[in-house]
């Protein structure tokens, strides 16, 4: 447990760099998610056709030269803002950190499927004679490419390398994160999650074929996790990264401490390719809260994994309700960040612990927004719909993010 | 192509592959890489547009050829005669 542990062995967020649909830094972000802003516009995408998506708009060149960009990824991209606008947060002196001893641990649900898609539409025009196929194709899509981009762009001579887990992706790199401080592998961690999906068409027309792609004629009303009008899952791009380091170090350079990963867990349902699990998500949030040392209701706000799909959704309701019971006095609050942005895919664990981090010191719970008609296998205690709740003491949060191939996750933090 | 439209071709593909560089004070007798920051990766490049613009083909070992503008010029001149 995280409360028997020696300082040097806990493990506090320091520095958060984040791009979503609806901004770019936590302070834009955690606007758009009070002001109750979207962040899902009309997208179009090579062969599918007019569809939805979270897209993001930071600038690749702040931290890139424009020759980097064109042989890089677009993930990469993501990554060296993210990583580079943590850095910036954690105030830490870059200049004389031991860049060995950096880690760069960063969740993706696929790689490489963007840059394979646009080799065979190029090759096409050259009736697929391959010896117009790209040398670039293999630096750009191997799995480590966007932690190796941050390497590369950063300097960063420690390890790096992707952790891929589906939809789980965000929340692992964390975990990854924090687990390697405690091994002494490194004395920084740069983790979190990316994700690039929208640049393919494959991710659009398989959940289109799955019956789990959202339309609706209002794109920000397309995602609604928790709505019995709910149709499926829109698909963003967005990554975040988060600093982490051990207690100790923090403190001896006075950093700002965002909080604690006081407790975390991953495990499997061992079921199916794609339906849930409810028994295994409790598992996996009661594992987590185990080891951390917390009761249920010691949780302020449960970040709500729910992609707005008919059974993803009343599954983790159900894990949900096995973990906190359905008693409506309990304190505990509920709420979901893909109603504003979309489903971020390996972006989305980090990016949705990291829009609810400001409760700590604002205690404001951001609502789930676009639920107008609350489908009664839904029902939770402690939901906040579509109106941010206000004058809230958050102590902790518990972040759910699960995956295809029943892959489950929780990150708790803890305020400092 | 002519000599100077061949020179042209070949600024076309550098603006494409290195899109930082300024390339309005290129000096041709200096080798490329003497003054623009271009790799191994960036000279396949070359080779590559030559090869789907142009269908020029380049064997590995006459990459070499590639060094510098003047140079690149001399050895596509009678390559790209007929184009």
């Amino acid at each position: 447990m995280t409360a028997d542990r020696p300082d040097h062995q806990r493990i506090v967020i320091t520095g958060v760099g984040l791009t979503a649909p609806n901004g770019n830094s936590l302070s834009e972000f955690r606007q758009a998610l009070l002001a109750g802003r979207s962040g899902v516009t009309a997208y179009e995408t090579r062969y599918f056709g007019p569809t939805l998506a979270g897209v993001c708009h930071f600038d690749e060149l702040r931290y890139q030269k424009r020759k980097e960009v064109r042989r890089g990824t677009r993930a990469g991209s993501i990554g060296i803002y993210c990583a580079r606008e943590a850095v910036a947060d954690s105030g830490i002196d870059w200049g004389n950190v031991d860049r060995s001893k950096v880690g760069i641990y960063i969740g993706v649900t696929e790689h490489g499927n963007v840059e394979t898609e646009n080799e065979i539409f190029l090759l096409k025009g050259y009736d697929y004679d391959t010896q117009f196929w790209s040398h670039h194709h293999n630096p750009r899509t191997v799995a480590n490419n966007p932690a190796g981009e941050v390497s590369l762009n950063l300097r960063i001579t420690g390890p790096h390398y992707t952790l891929g887990a589906a939809c789980a992706a965000g929340n692992a790199g964390i975990i990854q994160g924090a687990q390697m401080l405690r091994l002494g592998d490194c004395d920084l961690a740069l983790c979190g999650g990316v994700s690039e999906s929208i640049h393919t068409f494959g991710i659009f027309a398989s959940f289109h074929s799955q019956g789990a792609l959202a339309k609706h004629e209002d794109p920000t009303k397309a995602s609604r996790p928790f709505d019995l009008d709910r149709n499926g899952i829109v698909v963003a791009e967005g990554g975040c990264i988060f600093t982490l380091e051990r207690l100790t170090d923090a403190q001896a350079r006075g950093a700002k401490i965002y909080g604690e990963v006081a407790g975390y867990a991953m495990n499997s349902d061992a079921t199916d390719f794609v339906l849930p699990d409810p028994t295994r998500q409790a598992e996996c949030m009661r594992l987590a809260l185990d080891r951390a040392g917390m009761q249920p209701e010691q949780i302020g706000i449960v970040s709500t994994h729910a992609t707005g799909t008919s059974s993803g959704d009343t599954q983790e309701c159900e894990a949900l309700r096995a973990v906190w019971g359905s008693n409506d006095g309990q304190p505990t609050l509920f709420n979901n960040t893909k109603s504003f942005i979309g489903h971020a895919m390996g972006a989305a664990g980090a990016l949705e612990l990291a829009g609810n981090l400001p409760s700590f010191d604002d205690c404001v719970c951001h609502p789930t927004i676009n639920l107008d008609r609350l489908d009664p296998q839904c029902e939770l205690p402690g939901l906040v719909v579509n109106q941010p709740r206000e004058g809230v003491q958050v102590d902790a949060i518990l972040n759910n993010s699960f995956g295809m191939l029943g892959i489950n996750s929780a990150v708790i933090v803890r305020k400092m | 192509m002519t000599a100077a439209e061949i020179r042209d071709a070949i600024l076309d593909i550098l603006h494409d592959i290195a899109p930082d560089e300024d390339l309005s004070n290129l000096k041709d007798e200096v080798p490329f890489r003497e003054q623009l920051e271009l790799d191994s990766m960036d000279f396949l490049d070359i080779v590559m547009e030559l090869r789907k613009r142009y269908r020029i083909q380049i064997p590995e070992e006459e990459y070499t050829e590639l060094s510098s503008m003047s140079s690149t010029v001399r050895y596509l001149e009678p390559r790209m005669k007929g184009i």
